[in-house]
Formats: C-alpha cells, sequence, structure tokens
C-alpha cells in the first residue's frame, strides 16, 4: 500500500523527462538555495531529533551537499543530446524515472539533500525513504526542497517523501515495478534488501577506514587532519578513520602531535573497550556521541577539550571489538614495526567489514602509496587528507557524495561515489561508418513547459490561454533571485574554506 | 467449460442463451446486435476480460463506479477486514461504521452540509434528496433539465428523460418541469412562481453525454435559486469523487449546494451504498421523524467499509495530483486525435478526467464504441445523445496505460470514421 505515491511519482517522472536544460537548472539552482538556505536548522534539528553528531558539522554538509553540488556539476549537462561527430553517434539522456531513496540516520538530511539534487539534475521524480529515528528532520526538509522545486515549475510531485517508514512498506515499495532504481544508504540489511528487491539498486555497504602513517609522513599535518576527520560530526560517518596505524619510528613523535586526542592508559582502554562493547557487540547508545561524554560513561578520566580518544590495540583481529567500525570518536591505534606490516594490517581491519569502502594514508613516498593502493582492497583511497571529508570528495577531488559506492568487493554494483550520471542512461544514435554524419547543430528534442505541470484541470469550455513558453519572470522573482545567489556564494565558500 | 464454483456454463453461446431466457433477452441481445457481446469475467485494475479471454481497459468504469479499478486491493482488504466482525446491520439503530463514514463524508465535504442520509443506490438517494427537498420548503415543484438523468426509481425517474419513465406510464408534468440545459431564462422562468422545492443538476450531465455548463451557468442558477426561494441539489454521482480534480466538481463552481448526491463510486465497486449530504435547513425531518425514510439496505455497514476506504483514497494528494497529471496529458492526446480526423471527431468536452467526445454523426459514438471494442476498449455511447461518447479513464490510472489507451483510441476512431461513412 504505498498510498499512491509511485504511481504519482510516475507521472512526474513522464512530465520532468521532457524538460529542457535551462527548466532543470532553474529547477536545481532554487532547490539548492532553499537546502542550503536551511542548512543550520535542519543541522540542528537532526542533531536533536537522532541524538547523533554535532550540528556545525552537519550544516557544513548540508551546504556542500546543496550549493557546494551544483557548484561541483555546473559544468556538467545530463539533459542536452551529445553529438560526436568524430565517432557518429548522438547520445541522448534517458533519465532512470523514479528513484526510490533510503537515507540514514547518521548524515541524515545531507543524505536526503544530496540524492534529491542528483535527481533533479537528471530529471528523475525522488520518493525519500529516511530512516525512522530521522524522520521527522528529513521528511521536514523534503518537503522544503519540494516546495521550492514545485515553484520554478518542476512538475507537481517529482520530490516525495514516506512519512512513516516503517519496515514492511519499505520492502513492499523497493520491490514495486514502479520504482526503476533504489539507491540505498544505510546499514547492511536494507542494502541487501535493496538488492533482493528485484528492482536495479544502487547500494552502499559500511566502512572500517584503516589510515596508515608511515615513516616518511609529514606528522604535523597528519597529526592534525587526523583528528579533525576523526572527530567530524562525532566520527558517525562511514567515512571516519576507524583504525589508525603507525609505523614504530614516528608513533612516539606523531601521538603527541595529535592536539584533542587523549592517549589511554591499558586500564582506560579496557574501560571504554567494556562500555562501548559490553560483551564485545557495540552499543548503540555510543553513536555521535562526544569524547568526553564517552569516556565518563567508561568512566575513564581525560582532559577537557579531548575530542578522540586514541585507544592503543595490539592486534587488528575480529576478536579485537576496537578493531570494528565504531561511530564515535574512539579511534584504534596500532603500531606496527614495517611499511608491510602497515599494508598487511590495513587488509586485516578490511577483512573484519568495510570492504570496497575507502582508507586513508599519510606518506610522501610515492612507491608505498602505490603499494598501499594497490594491496587494500578500497576503491578510494584518502592521501593526505582526513579520510571524512576526503573519501566524499569535499576535500579532494573525488565527486561530492553522501553515497560511497563498495563495489563489487563490498557486493555492490556501485563502485565510484555516487553521483548524477548513476541516475541516467545515455541512447545513443550510432551512424554506420561509412553513412555521411547527420547535422544536429541546434537540435533539441526537449522544451520548456508551457506552464504548471500538470494544467489545472479547468473545464475545457472555460480554459484560459496557456502562458506563452519561458514567459520573463515578474520582477520581484529577480530581485529574490538575485539576493538567493549572493547567499548561495557566500555560503559554498564556507564550505571550500 | 466456464466453472464458478458455484455455477458452470458449457461455453459463451450458453450464457447468452440463458441470460435471454432467465435474465433480459432486450438488454443480452442489445449489446449482441451492437456488436459487443461481452460477458465480463475477470475483472483487475482498469482491465475487463470477457469470458473468451479478451482484454479490455475499462473507460466506462460504470460512471464511475470503479474510478479506483475493479477489486482495489485496499478497498477489498478493507471490506474482508470488515466481514470479520460487521454485515449489513440494523437500520434502526445508531451505528458504528454509519456514524463513522457520516463523519467522514461531512467532514471531508462542501461547507455548510451537516448531515448524511443513506441509501442503497443512486436512485433511491435522489428520492430522498427530493423528499428532503419538499419536507424543507413545503413545495412540490421540482425542476430539473432536458434530457436529465437521475435514475430509475419512483421519484428520480420523474426528474428524467420520457425516455425511462414513459413506459411505465411514471411521467408526472405537472410536478417535474424540465427546462433546457444552458438556457438561464427558461431556468428563471421555471422558477419565478416560488412554487418550487429544487433545482436538481448533475455538474456535468453524464447520460446526454457531458455537455459542459457555460461558464457561470451552474452558478447563476444558484443564484436564481437563492432568488425564488428553491433548494440547489447537486447531483454528484458521477462529477464526485476527485473525478473533475476536486473531490466535488460542485466545489469547482464555488457553490455551496443545500443538498449533495452521491453513489456508484463511492461504493468502491464492491458493496452498493450511497449517501445525500444535506444542510441543517434540510435536515428537520430527521429530528422531527427520524424514520420517515427507511431502506434496510441503506448505509449497510459493510457498504459504509467500502466507502470510507474509497473516500480516503480519493482525498489523498497524490490521488487529486494524479488526476491532474492524467487529465492534462489524456486532454492533450484527444485534442493530438481531433486534429486528425477533422469533419469526423469534432469535439472533446472535458472537465479533469470526464471526457464527452464528439462525433459527427447521429450515432457516431456507437460506431466508435464498437470500434474501440474490437481495438481492446470498452467505453459506451450516450443514451440520451449517441453522437457522443462518454470516456472515463480511471483516476488512479499510470502513465503507460493512458499511452496504449490513447494509442488504441487512435486506431478505432478513424476505424468508426470509415465505417461511418466520413
Amino acid at each position: 500500500m504505498t498510498s499512491g505515491m509511485l504511481e504519482r511519482a510516475r507521472w512526474a517522472a513522464r512530465a520532468f523527462a521532457r524538460y529542457d536544460k535551462a527548466s532543470v537548472d532553474r529547477i536545481v539552482a532554487a532547490v539548492a538555495g532553499a537546502g542550503a538556505a536551511n542548512a543550520t536548522r535542519y543541522a540542528e534539528w537532526a542533531v536533536r531529533e537522532t541524538g547523533f553528531g554535532v550540528a556545525e558539522h552537519k550544516a557544513l554538509k548540508n551546504v556542500a551537499c546543496s550549493t557546494g553540488l551544483v557548484e561541483e556539476y555546473a559544468g556538467h549537462d545530463y539533459v542536452s543530446p551529445r553529438t560526436d561527430a568524430a565517432q557518429k553517434i548522438v547520445s541522448i539522456p534517458r533519465p532512470a524515472g523514479v528513484v526510490f531513496a533510503l537515507t540514514p540516520s547518521t548524515n541524515p538530511v545531507a543524505t536526503v539533500y544530496f540524492k534529491i539534487l542528483l535527481a533533479l539534475m537528471t530529471r528523475n521524480a525522488i520518493v525519500i525513504s529516511p530512516h525512522p529515528m530521522a524522520k521527522e528532520c528529513c521528511a521536514d526538509a523534503a518537503r522544503t526542497l519540494a516546495a521550492a522545486a514545485a515553484e520554478a515549475g518542476a512538475p507537481d510531485g517529482v520530490i516525495q517523501v514516506v512519512e512513516e517508514p516503517a519496515l514492511p512498506l519499505i520492502e513492499s515499495m523497493m520491490a514495486d515495478p514502479r520504482v526503476d532504481v533504489i539507491v540505498a544508504t544505510g546499514g547492511t540489511p536494507v542494502v541487501r534488501a535493496a538488492y533482493r528487491s528485484g528492482n536495479p539498486a544502487l547500494g552502499v555497504g559500511p566502512g572500517n577506514v584503516p589510515v596508515f602513517v608511515d615513516r616518511t609522513a609529514d606528522l604535523e599535518p597528519a597529526a592534525r587532519l587526523i583528528v579533525d576527520s576523526k572527530a567530524f560530526d562525532n566520527s558517525i560517518l562511514c567515512t571516519n578513520e576507524s583504525v589508525l596505524i603507525v609505523e614504530d619510528a614516528v608513533a612516539d613523535r606523531l601521538v603527541p602531535l595529535m592536539r584533542g586526542a587523549h592517549l589511554l592508559s591499558p586500564a582506560d582502554r579496557d574501560r571504554v573497550r567494556e562500555a562501548v562493547f559490553p560483551g564485545g557487540r557495540f552499543d548503540t547508545r555510543f553513536v555521535g556521541k562526544d569524547a568526553t561524554w564517552i569516556a565518563q560513561q567508561a568512566g575513564a578520566r581525560v582532559p577537557s577539550g579531548t575530542r578522540v580518544l586514541l585507544a592503543p590495540i595490539d592486534r587488528p583481529m575480529p576478536e579485537e571489538p576496537l578493531a570494528h567500525e565504531k561511530l564515535c570518536p574512539v579511534l584504534a591505534l596500532l603500531r606496527v614495526p614495517s611499511t608491510r606490516a602497515g599494508i598487511d594490517a590495513a587488509r586485516a581491519v578490511l577483512r573484519i567489514s568495510g570492504a570496497g569502502h575507502s582508507a586513508a594514508i599519510h606518506s610522501t613516498d610515492s612507491r608505498t602509496i602505490m603499494e598501499y593502493g594497490a594491496a587494500v582492497p578500497v576503491l578510494r583511497v584518502s592521501v593526505n587528507s582526513g579520510n571524512s571529508l576526503g573519501g566524499s570528495g569535499v576535500h579532494t577531488n573525488l565527486p561530492i557524495s553522501m553515497t560511497i559506492g563498495t563495489g563489487y568487493v563490498g557486493g555492490s554494483s556501485a563502485g565510484e561515489n555516487l553521483q548524477p550520471g548513476n541516475l541516467v542512461n545515455w541512447t545513443k544514435l550510432a551512424y554506420h561508418v561509412d553513412a555521411p554524419f547527420g547535422d544536429f547543430a541546434g537540435l533539441d528534442p526537449w522544451s520548456p513547459p508551457d506552464g504548471p505541470v500538470p494544467r489545472y484541470p479547468e473545464p475545457s469550455n472555460a480554459r484560459t490561454a496557456p502562458a506563452s513558453p519561458a514567459a520573463p519572470a515578474p520582477q520581484g522573482d529577480v530581485l529574490r533571485e538575485e539576493i538567493r545567489r549572493l547567499i548561495l556564494e557566500e555560503l559554498a565558500s564556507l564550505v571550500r574554506s | 467449460m466456464l466453472d464458478y464454483g458455484l455455477f458452470t456454463y458449457a461455453d459463451k453461446d450458453e450464457v447468452l442463451e440463458k441470460s435471454s431466457a432467465y435474465w433480459n433477452p432486450g438488454k443480452t441481445q442489445f449489446w449482441i446486435d451492437s456488436g459487443v457481446p461481452l460477458v465480463i469475467d475477470r475483472r483487475e485494475g482498469y482491465f475487463l476480460y470477457d469470458v473468451s479471454g479478451k482484454r479490455l481497459i475499462d473507460v466506462h468504469l460504470n460512471g464511475g463506479t470503479y474510478n479506483l479499478g475493479h477489486r482495489n486491493p485496499e478497498v477489498v482488504a478493507a471490506l474482508k477486514q470488515a466481514m470479520d466482525h460487521f454485515d449489513i446491520g440494523n437500520h434502526h439503530f445508531p451505528s458504528l461504521a454509519r456514524t463513522a463514514l457520516a463523519e467522514a463524508l461531512i467532514t471531508t465535504g462542501p461547507e455548510g452540509l451537516s448531515k448524511v442520509i443513506y441509501a442503497s443506490g443512486g436512485g433511491e438517494a435522489i428520492d430522498i434528496a427530493l423528499k428532503t427537498a419538499r419536507h424543507a420548503t413545503g413545495k412540490r415543484k421540482i425542476v430539473s433539465i432536458v434530457k436529465a438523468y437521475h435514475g430509475h426509481t419512483g421519484l428520480a425517474v420523474g426528474t428524467g428523460d420520457e425516455r425511462f419513465s414513459r413506459l411505465f406510464l411514471s411521467e408526472r408534468p405537472e410536478e417535474f418541469v424540465h427546462v433546457p440545459f444552458n438556457d438561464l431564462a427558461g431556468m428563471e422562468e421555471a422558477l419565478r412562481g416560488r412554487d418550487v422545492a429544487a433545482v436538481i443538476m448533475e455538474t456535468i450531465p453524464a447520460t446526454y453525454g457531458f455537455p459542459l455548463p457555460d461558464p457561470g451557468y451552474l452558478e447563476s442558477v444558484k443564484r436564481l435559486c437563492e432568488t425564488y426561494d428553491a433548494l440547489y441539489i447537486a447531483d454528484e454521482v458521477q462529477t464526485g469523487l476527485m473525478r473533475t480534480g476536486e473531490l466535488w466538481g460542485i466545489t469547482k463552481h464555488g457553490i455551496r449546494p443545500d443538498i449533495l448526491v452521491t453513489g456508484k463510486g463511492i461504493s468502491g465497486g464492491l458493496y452498493p451504498i450511497a449517501a445525500v449530504l444535506v444542510s441543517e435547513r434540510c435536515a428537520g425531518w430527521l429530528t422531527e421523524d427520524g424514520f420517515a425514510h427507511m431502506a434496510t439496505f441503506g448505509g449497510g455497514e459493510l457498504g459504509c467499509f467500502a466507502a470510507m476506504k474509497t473516500l480516503e483514497i480519493c482525498n489523498r494528494p497524490e490521488t487529486r495530483s494524479i488526476v491532474h497529471h492524467a487529465s492534462d496529458v489524456i486532454g492533450r492526446g484527444l485534442e493530438r486525435i481531433r486534429d486528425d480526423n477533422p469533419g469526423w471527431f469534432t469535439g472533446i468536452r472535458q472537465n479533469g478526467l470526464i471526457f464527452g467526445l464528439e462525433f459527427d454523426h447521429p450515432e457516431g459514438a456507437k460506431f466508435v464504441m464498437r470500434q474501440l471494442y474490437d481495438n481492446g476498449v470498452w467505453a459506451i455511447f450516450s443514451t440520451l445523445d449517441p453522437r457522443v461518447l462518454q470516456y472515463k479513464p480511471g483516476i488512479l490510472i499510470d502513465p503507460v496505460l493512458t499511452e496504449e489507451l490513447l494509442d488504441r483510441t487512435a486506431v478505432a476512431i478513424a476505424r468508426a470514421a470509415k465505417e461511418a461513412g466520413k
């Protein structure tokens, strides 16, 4: 029982797939603007509702996933046909249609923003199914973006949200033939369910990020980047570092440089382990909580201002709970005698979980960096960068993404950071190699809508003439657009800093 | 062998033979002669299947009875659940389901309506509306339009065309005045004597082929009613339940009727029920003598469950959006087909998902009906104006079926043109 959401989405998708580039750009800009303008409000709401993470950091991600994303893809065009005269091929974009998007509790609103904008850039309709723990902030955010899209001329129903995401409903929606593609971000069970559904699915698995600091690393920035990245959003992301592997040769110099990280004594390490993993199983109370609270719960004494708890371990084995994914600012610390041993340790960490996801390395030796990348089974390695914003493309030149493809090694069909291109296929018009190629200059099969989509059902004998296409916006709108643009630029510069 | 457990037939011919013998020879023969030898077997969503297996897209939907599709799964589930606890109920006593449905109808209905009276079908509901108007005004006369159709029961049949009353010696011109549609002067003439209890109007007269009220016509009729102290009864049996893109078609005209009648679609196509919504002024008899109109099956509690679920589905923002999308796309599609058939397909009357398709031949719609049937679509001509085809796609129709429907319609209309010599 989907309450008509998917049927409505199908109508919206049908209409949207005929929009031209200029109309799509206008809608995308308006929606990104609405997202950025509410970035802080929803960041605070998400922390309040879920009890996870750091509002300031979530606000940053919300901006990155709204105006930041639009900036990132400013030069891209997923709407207009492409002509390759040399190959005698014309490519015409064909949107997926209806995207069913599952969003997580850990990274709730940023993922909602991200998936909505990806869908809009590629002229898809999207139905958001938020994690139940974050359903209120996510539903409100989706409604805000939907209103902005409608005001900018998007078809009615192009963005919808499941207000009460109960498991049986979600499973039936995932399996519904009216869904064209599922984009699943969340825990392993959700992702597996998406793959089982019978619909095409882009699912991504969990992380368990090893970060290796070798003997050649520039220690001062490495220390700072690791602490900042580990502390980011209270380590709630799948991209936050999990196990710090450091060569003996530099370990004693690195640790004191890690300001904000407190090295636990063996006794306190045991207390933290017992608190966070009672009986060896992770206690979800600790998800996204700050370091001092965790220490307090464990009965360990730490200086004020501590952002990361550094927990020394001596083996990267499954039976060591601290070598598992932690989703809170506890960073395991493993010393290794050599580069070889460091690489092996990183592989061992990923055998526990997180294969295909991401890793980080701090090194100045290209040979080591290459070996690490070749040996460690992940699809992205942040180099001399924190991984939380490195793997997601905010601090690297990877595509900005809240959805990290783990590829075949991680049991996923998606191997890259999810990006707009994943939601569109291309129909190729391929000429015979010897046939003369046509002239497609200036041809565009798409057009702007000739009024609201759909038009209001006036009786046919009382219908008013349709508005002329691309009617100039009234003066008030121009001013508002200008103000909006200025706000966006300001926010965008925040992200890059 | 057609085997349905309780009964079996050797083949379709046997069904037709026995249908003539035991049921209705006139109707049975009519459809054979019309080239529509349909005996409906399986029914699902917007599809009907003849016993031969032939599939038809249903855009007749029995005047909107199957607005939500045949055997809509949500309505079926609601009804099945109800049957574990409820039955028709006892019409004398306050009832759980009747009260709940009445509240739902009033809270979602047009402003100014405050009570609900139940019937077992649309005709009885019209009779209730007319009796109520007579009680409230102390007047007897009822005004309806020429070629009106409001059902076949005692009073309802008097409001309609003689086609259905004369045979039964049931026309009563002294009580039932008929004025031409879209003729305000005629309407005022009929009301001027202040002896009229009510004007009854279908918001768009279905059986007459959905001629659209001229802009402002219904509004003016309502004003005339106020001037001459007659009540306005909105027959929303076919135009209600989101078919025009709003829950009740009459509200698109900004009219607050004194009485509103719903039937057909409110049943969900599964359990017969109809209802009359009345204003406080009209509701007097319910206090004065609550037993004055009775019907054992009126507001049967199982029907109330079907109706509540139906009303809830119709009221969803998603449903409204689908109707708006579909009416836009189908309207434009039919305009293209019309442009391809000049001199034959001459006009489109549209309000939301209500369409009357006009053909330039006195019986044009019968040709089209037959060709549509051959091409997998079931739509019916207008009994009181056979130039016009009634074309009512379901309110939950999807884009793929819409395209198929339009393709089939285009083929059928072009073929019918040849057949009709156009």
